[in-house]
Order: C-alpha cells, then sequence, then structure tokens
C-alpha cells in the first residue's frame, strides 16, 4: 500500500545528515517505521538515567534542549534545531542515558527506530562517521569528555569527498611486548626507555593475553593497589580488543568509541588467537584524519614562516565549513576557532619579533580588539587590534614609538598575507593612534569613560572587548583595573552605552516583515550584523561593565554568566545567548555559502524554516533592549 | 423470542459485525492511553447523494505519538467522476495509483478504525460521505464517536476572545494559526496527518486549563 506520509517524512530526512547519505530506497525503509511524536513545551524525550531507547531522534519542529543534573546543577549542553539529530547514544554504546531531552517550545519530533536503521547504514562507514561526530559533540563537555577519551571531540569528518576514513589505518608496526611472568617493575622499565604508552602481554605463541597502559600504572600501582613486583597478568586489561591489519580509520576509532578505549591490538587474523603484529592508538588515527583542531594548531605552533601560517589557517577554514554543515554546536565551534586565530596572530607577532633588527627596547603588549577580541570571529574579517608599550622616559619615548609602530606594520602585513584585511577604519597598532605606552592608554579610557561622546561610544564597541594574545600580560590587567575603578565614578558613560545598544530598531517590523536596506548597494538585503548581531553584543558589553565582569569577551558567555548573577532574569539572558549563537551561525553559513563576511542576506534565498529560525531569535533581541531602556531610564 | 427478532434483522457480512464486536466491550481509559483516529476523504465534490469517495487517509494517535507505518492510504475506483474536481485532489480516473472496490475500502477503513474516536476537519461532511457508501454497500451508518477539529479550536480559545472567533475555520486557517507545515494539503493522508498534529496542539491547549474530561471533548 502506498504510504505518502512515509514519502514526505524521508523527504524530510533527507535533508539533513546522516540520512542524506543513505540510498532512497533504504531511507524509505527507515521512514515508513518512524514515529512522529508532539511534544509541548517542557515535555522530555528522555530522562537521564532512564534505560536507552529502541529509537533516536530528529527534530521536525520546534526545538530541543539537551541538559543534564549534576550534583543537584542544572547544565545546558545544548539545543537541538530543526534537522538536528539527538539521543544517539544507544546507537554506539548500550547504556542509559547520560542527558535529558526537553522541548524547549512546542516541537514535534521524529522517532528512528535503531533496528531498522542498523539495518540498512550498518555498512555505511560514511553514516558511521557522522553518527560518532553527533555523538562526540553532544557529550562534548568536561563532564563526558573524559569517558569518551577526549580527542574524539575534536574528530570532526570532512566532506564525502574525504577518502581518508576509508584507508587502512597506519598503525605502528612490530609492537614491544612482554611475557605473561614479566614484573610491572620490567615492563615499565621497558615501557620508559623505549618512550611508549602501552605494551602488550602475550603468550608462548606470541598471541596476545593482554594489554597495560601508562593509566593501568598509574592507577593500579601509583596508588599503591598492587606492589610493583607483581606480575603484569595481575593488572593487565584483558581480554585485548583486536582487529584485523587492514582495518580503516573509521573503523579503528568506532572499536575505540564502542570499547572504551585508547589502544587497539592488531593480530594476524584479527583475533586474540594470533600473533600481535601492531598497535592502532589514538594519536595514530588523529594523526591519520589530519584535519583537526589540534593537527592545524601543531602545525600553526611549528610555522617558521608566514607562508605555512597562512596554509595553517586556510585548513582551519575547511575545517570550519564541515562543522557548520555537520550542525556541530557552535559554542564548540567558536571555541576552536578562537584558539586558531589567536594562535596564528601570536605566530605572526612572533616571526615579526625576530625579524626585527634589534630586540625590542622594553616590554610590550599585543591585543586583539573586536570579534576577535571577543573570540568570536569565524570567517576571516579585518584586523582590528592594538599595541601597549610600557612606559619610557621622556628622551626614549619617540624611539620607542617608532619601534614599535615599525614592529606593528610588518605584523600587519603577515596578518594581511595570511587572509585578514587591513582594517577599514585604520583600526591597527600600525596606527600610532592606537600604539601608545601604558599610561597613555590608560588616560585614553578614562577619557572615553568620563567624557563620553558619540566617537567615544563607536571606539568603545571595538576597545573595549580587547584580549591579550603577546607580550607582557600585566600591561593589560593593569589597564583593565583602571577601566574598572574610572566606570566606577560615572554612569553617564552607561547611558551613552544604553543609548547606543538600543539605537537599531528591532530586526522585524510591524507587519513581522524582516527590515530590509533602504537604498545603496545593499537595498533590500537584510544586515544581519548591524541589526541583529551588534544590539546583542552591545547589551552584552554594557552589562558586563555595570557589573564588573572581567575577563568574558564572548557575547554568549557573557550573557550566560549574566544569567548566572541575575537568576530572575536567566530565561532571557539564556535567551540571548542562544539567539546569539544562533545568528553568528547563520552569518558563517552565509558567508561560506556567498564566500563573504556573511553580513547581507538575501532574504529570498532562505527557506521559510530559515526564516521562522531567524525570528525566534529576535525575540530576546527585543526584549533585551526594552529591559535596557527600563534599567537606563532611556 | 429472540428469534423474530434476527429474522428481521439484515443478513449482514463476516467484517460488520466484528466492526460491531468492538463497541460491546468498549470502556473509556485515560485521554494519554487512548486511541484516536484522524482521517479526511477525498471526493468527487460536496453532495453526499451524488458524489463519491476517491480516497481515504487515516493516521492514529496515542499519547502523543503518531506511527507512520500504522497509516492508511487507500484509492477508491468510482464510476463517477468530475474533472473539475482533479485540481484540488489530483486524482486522475486511470492514473497510476492502485485503486480498490467501495466495498474492498469499507472493510479496510472498518479493520483500521475500529471502535476508536474519529478526528476530523468538519467531521460532519466526512461522516456524511463515509455514511452514505455504507449505506451503498447495504450496511449501518458508523458508531464512533467523532470530534470535529474546527469546533475544538473555537472551545480552546479563551472566553475573552470568542467574540473575535470565525464560525468557519479552513483547515489552511488552523494551519495558519497553530504553524503546522502544509504538507501534501489536499490529499486525504496529507490531511488526515495535518489534522492529527492539529488535534494534538489543540489537546495540549485545552489540557492547560483544565485536566481534560472526555465530557468536553466530545461535547
Amino acid at each position: 500500500m502506498k504510504n505518502s506520509i512515509a514519502e514526505r517524512v524521508a523527504d524530510f530526512l533527507n535533508r539533513y545528515p546522516p540520512f542524506n547519505m543513505i540510498n532512497t530506497s533504504d531511507l524509505l525503509k527507515i521512514a515508513s517505521e518512524v514515529n512522529i511524536i508532539y511534544l509541548e513545551k517542557g515535555d522530555t524525550v528522555f530522562n537521564q538515567g532512564d534505560h536507552f531507547n529502541d529509537h533516536f531522534y530528529m527534530v521536525r519542529d520546534g526545538a530541543i534542549t539537551l541538559h543534564y543534573t549534576l550534583n543537584g546543577l542544572e547544565k545546558n549542553l545544548n539545543m537541538n534545531d530543526v534537522g538536528d539529530i539527538f539521543g544517539v547514544r544507544p546507537l554506539i554504546a548500550k547504556e542509559s542515558y547520560k542527558l535529558t531531552a526537553t522541548a524547549n517550545e512546542e516541537s514535534i519530533v521524529y522517532a528512528v527506530p535503531i533496528a531498522t536503521f542498523q539495518s540498512v547504514a550498518d555498512n555505511n562507514a560514511k553514516v558511521y562517521k557522522y553518527l560518532i561526530t553527533a555523538f562526540a559533540t553532544n557529550a562534548y563537555d568536561p563532564f563526558t569528555s573524559e569517558e569518551n577519551a577526549e580527542v574524539f571531540v575534536d574528530y570532526i569528518p570532512t566532506t564525502s569527498n574525504d577518502m581518508v576514513n576509508f584507508q587502512t589505518a597506519e598503525y605502528t608496526k612490530n609492537p614491544v611486548t612482554c611475557k605473561e611472568n614479566t614484573t610491572i617493575r620490567d615492563a615499565a622499565i621497558k615501557m620508559s626507555t623505549l618512550k611508549i604508552g602501552c605494551i602488550i602481554v602475550t603468550d608462548k605463541n606470541k598471541n596476545p593475553v593482554g594489554i597495560i597502559t601508562n593509566s593501568d600504572i598509574k592507577n593500579k600501582i601509583g596508588t599503591g593497589k598492587f606492589p610493583i613486583e607483581t606480575v603484569v597478568t595481575d593488572i593487565m586489561s584483558a581480554p585485548v580488543i583486536t582487529s584485523k591489519p587492514d582495518i580503516t580509520v573509521a573503523d579503528g576509532q568506532l572499536q575505540m568509541i564502542k570499547n572504551g578505549i585508547g589502544h587497539l591490538c592488531i593480530t594476524k587474523d584479527g583475533t586474540t588467537n594470533s600473533k600481535a603484529i601492531g598497535v592502532l592508538t589514538h594519536h595514530d588515527v588523529l594523526v591519520s584524519l589530519g584535519n583537526n583542531p589540534a593537527v592545524i594548531l601543531k602545525e600553526i605552533k611549528r610555522a617558521n614562516r608566514t607562508k605555512k601560517l597562512r596554509t595553517a589557517r586556510l585548513k582551519a577554514n575547511t575545517l570550519l565549513k564541515s562543522y557548520l554543515e555537520q550542525n556541530i554546536p557552535i559554542s564548540h565551534i567558536v571555541k576552536i576557532m578562537a584558539q586558531i586565530n589567536d594562535a596564528v596572530t601570536y605566530k605572526a607577532v612572533e616571526i615579526a619579533v625576530s625579524k626585527m633588527p634589534t630586540e625590542p627596547p622594553v616590554s610590550f603588549a599585543w591585543l586583539a580588539l573586536g570579534s576577535q577580541g571577543r573570540r568570536e570571529q569565524l570567517l576571516f574579517t579585518d584586523q582590528d587590534n592594538a599595541l601597549i608599550f610600557e612606559d619610557v622616559s621622556e628622551e626614549n619615548y619617540d624611539t620607542t614609538k617608532s619601534y614599535f609602530l615599525e614592529l606593528a606594520k610588518r605584523v600587519s602585513e603577515r596578518l594581511n598575507k595570511i587572509g585578514f584585511e587591513y582594517c577599514e577604519a585604520d583600526m591597527m597598532a600600525s596606527n600610532p593612534e592606537w600604539c601608545k605606552s601604558a599610561s597613555e592608554w590608560r588616560d585614553q579610557f578614562k577619557n572615553w569613560i568620563l567624557k563620553p561622546d558619540e566617537k567615544a561610544v563607536l571606539l568603545s564597541s571595538i576597545f573595549f572587548d580587547y584580549s591579550y594574545i603577546y607580550g607582557n600580560e600585566t600591561l593589560v590587567d593593569t589597564l583593565t583595573e583602571t577601566i574598572f575603578t574610572t566606570i566606577d565614578k560615572t554612569s553617564l558613560f552607561f547611558k551613552f552605552l544604553g543609548r547606543d545598544a538600543i539605537k537599531s530598531p528591532s530586526p522585524v517590523g510591524f507587519f513581522k516583515k524582516f527590515v530590509v536596506e533602504q537604498n545603496g548597494e545593499q537595498k533590500d538585503l537584510f544586515n544581519i550584523k548591524s541589526r541583529a548581531l551588534m544590539p546583542l553584543i552591545d547589551s552584552a558589553r554594557l552589562l558586563v561593565l555595570i557589573n564588573k565582569i572581567k575577563g568574558i569577551n564572548n557575547t554568549a558567555e557573557r550573557y550566560e554568566k549574566m544569567a548566572e548573577l541575575e537568576p530572575e532574569n536567566k530565561a532571557l539572558y539564556n535567551s540571548c545567548a542562544y539567539a546569539f549563537k544562533a545568528l553568528s551561525k547563520f552569518k558563517a553559513k552565509q558567508g561560506i555559502l556567498h564566500k563573504n563576511s556573511g553580513k547581507f542576506i538575501v532574504l529570498e534565498t532562505l527557506t521559510k524554516e530559515e526564516k521562522l529560525k531567524l525570528r525566534r531569535c529576535f525575540k530576546p533581541i527585543n526584549e533585551i533592549q526594552e529591559t535596557l531602556k527600563y534599567k537606563f531610564d532611556l | 423470542m429472540l428469534n423474530w427478532f434476527k429474522n428481521n434483522k439484515k443478513e449482514y457480512p463476516d467484517f460488520w459485525l466484528d466492526y460491531l464486536n468492538h463497541f460491546k466491550s468498549k470502556k473509556r481509559t485515560d485521554i494519554k492511553t487512548t486511541r484516536f483516529v484522524a482521517f479526511d476523504t477525498e471526493t468527487t465534490g460536496f453532495n453526499k447523494k451524488e458524489d463519491r469517495i476517491l480516497s481515504i487517509g487515516a493516521v492514529s494517535i496515542i499519547g502523543k505519538t503518531i506511527k507512520v507505518n500504522q497509516s492508511l492510504e487507500i484509492y477508491i475506483e468510482q464510476d463517477i467522476f468530475k474533472p473539475e474536481t482533479v485540481k484540488i485532489h489530483g486524482i486522475l480516473k486511470h492514473g497510476s495509483l492502485e485503486k480498490i472496490s467501495e466495498l474492498e475500502a469499507i472493510k479496510l477503513f472498518l479493520a483500521y478504525i475500529k471502535d476508536s474516536d474519529l478526528v476530523a476537519h468538519h467531521a460532519g461532511f466526512d461522516k456524511n460521505m463515509i455514511n452514505e457508501m455504507l449505506l451503498r454497500n447495504n450496511l449501518g451508518k458508523l458508531k464512533n464517536k467523532f470530534i470535529d477539529t474546527g469546533h475544538l479550536y473555537n472551545k480552546s480559545k479563551h472566553i475573552i476572545y470568542r467574540d473575535n472567533l470565525k464560525e468557519h475555520y479552513s483547515l489552511d486557517d488552523l494551519c495558519e494559526e497553530l504553524n503546522v507545515a502544509k504538507t501534501d494539503r489536499h490529499t486525504a493522508t496529507g490531511d488526515a496527518l495535518i489534522t492529527a498534529v492539529i488535534f494534538l496542539k489543540i489537546l495540549s491547549r485545552l489540557d492547560k486549563r483544565k485536566n481534560l474530561e472526555w465530557d468536553y471533548l466530545l461535547k
């Protein structure tokens, strides 16, 4: 019998990973077994500690929050939007749920039966690869990363053209082994001389019977549970998880996650009944994957020329693209991209310093400003930066300043070569105005705060979100202290900032239509940066300054902190944090799609769903603006 | 004495007696665990005597779950055909869809709905069309309780908004009001699923204000 509903469910599933990697007839088979579940706001799909279900889930409408309670504290982990999958734990490990899934609003989810799914997807490595990622990233949290062997959270499969995962894994051949009657002491000495992390215990036929890793020695010997003269068989993990020599990278990884281990023993026929011929470690897996943040960061650290930095940074863009395609939580993406951008900048400064004819005359600090300063830069944007140098005597001032201006110019050129455009407004350390001594900077900020005007407010949106990148950090700390003591003396500055934060009117007009640009080149385009992101960024900055919150630059994190400080407004602040993340993701996706900054959005190219998603983010903007109006009597 | 009664009774086919049997033991259980069947018909027109059912779509709801593999989708062979309605329902006289006779359709439909409470948008129309079809095939009327989503929606609105309510809410109106995607609108199965989702959304709204009782729901 024809089942139109199943066909429509399949159409929907087919728009999102991992289902878009499954062929049409198999997908229809899965779709016809789906349960459509309606949820009211607050209904749960499953609860932390529940026995696992026979289904995993995809959001059809609405949004589902994943959260957990630890020591009585409620923690939100991730918000799943339309097309996101969740509750995949039973697919990978048959154990109880570690999280609770609650409807954030009225929602519809598809429950996909695991048995049917596995019957068609079992041999599809691409599908598994995706699920591992979804599982690992939803579990990305200090709370769970330990048990998942944290390296996996960084493994993100790249495009389907990337054949790495189907390649045979490069494992360490000729593994180090020891006999069953060896003492721990001898085994440990062997491991330490050969600088290896594990040793395989073999029987007389050289078949593996157990494995001892660094952590076994730490946990079982270091703690005194067993004396060091114990024979290895007493503390080894047995039986050993083994695999055939032709294991693929993806399979190796799956085995490790399934068994919660970091080492796989490779034997001749893949069972424990044949000779041990190698060891595959997670490090090996990571190295073969290459395109992951850990490897990129290493590459940046090792770079000795700007050209190499550029290559590494470009790899990060590919990584970003796959992250976004795979619906990895934006907070995770932002953290990684910020780390990479900071590392690139650090290295660019370091190289520039080493190429200067002389050592710096005094210590200095390099600051990132604006979006990089807030650690929310995803795509290449303009470089905004500044330089602080230690105070010097008056007669040395000119030579010192010109030294640092020259240094800044060189850094700027390098950053430009790497891919960061020069700042149009010239807010760069190579501009004499933004390359100053410590005391000059303190006076500058005092001036902005105590005598605010239009220009000060404009600059504050860039300069108040600075973060330390390179050099003498105390110079930056002192500046921060000064700012916070000065702020205490006035409330006028807040009023200016507040007025600025609410100056952009609501992004949707009276008839729920998007407010688009009225004229110029961008006519009829929606400016997501100025209409939606900036009001949130500006409001967050104002809130942290008032509450004297130091060291949190990221807008979403600022709201999350505010939610902690003002439990009565928790819902509002959390929704602002969420809206900000969703909008940034949106902007980045648009940017990648159109190969630009993603700032202007052609509304016609959006699906109805995307428009709905955008609209949902606008609600908190209005609410936070109303709150500020009330707070500052604007 | 019983013989007299039996002789007057028509000889009904087994499937109809099976259907009636379900109602003998019917008990009201918790709304949360009751099976509802949301359904829709596509017809050649609006005249219950002249027009015919071309297709029936139905889904069942238990709790808040709709199982895709437990839906019903049937297309019926009819002699009456009105080309002008094709643009609405899209069912051709000699299309590629597999069609069955009216009697086969009735058998499948009755076996599917059993004694469940039926949910439909403007339920009166679908009820009449089905009953006419039963009559043509020498059977009795449907015994199931009917819930009309249009009527139920009106009840879900707070008393102070009642004045602004329309007399007649189309399925499209409700999709807009309740934010339901209009996928496969004007196919029987598509509309049945839409009706089911609308039903669940209205139920949750009603339930928020009071503990939902059967009397209220079926009134």
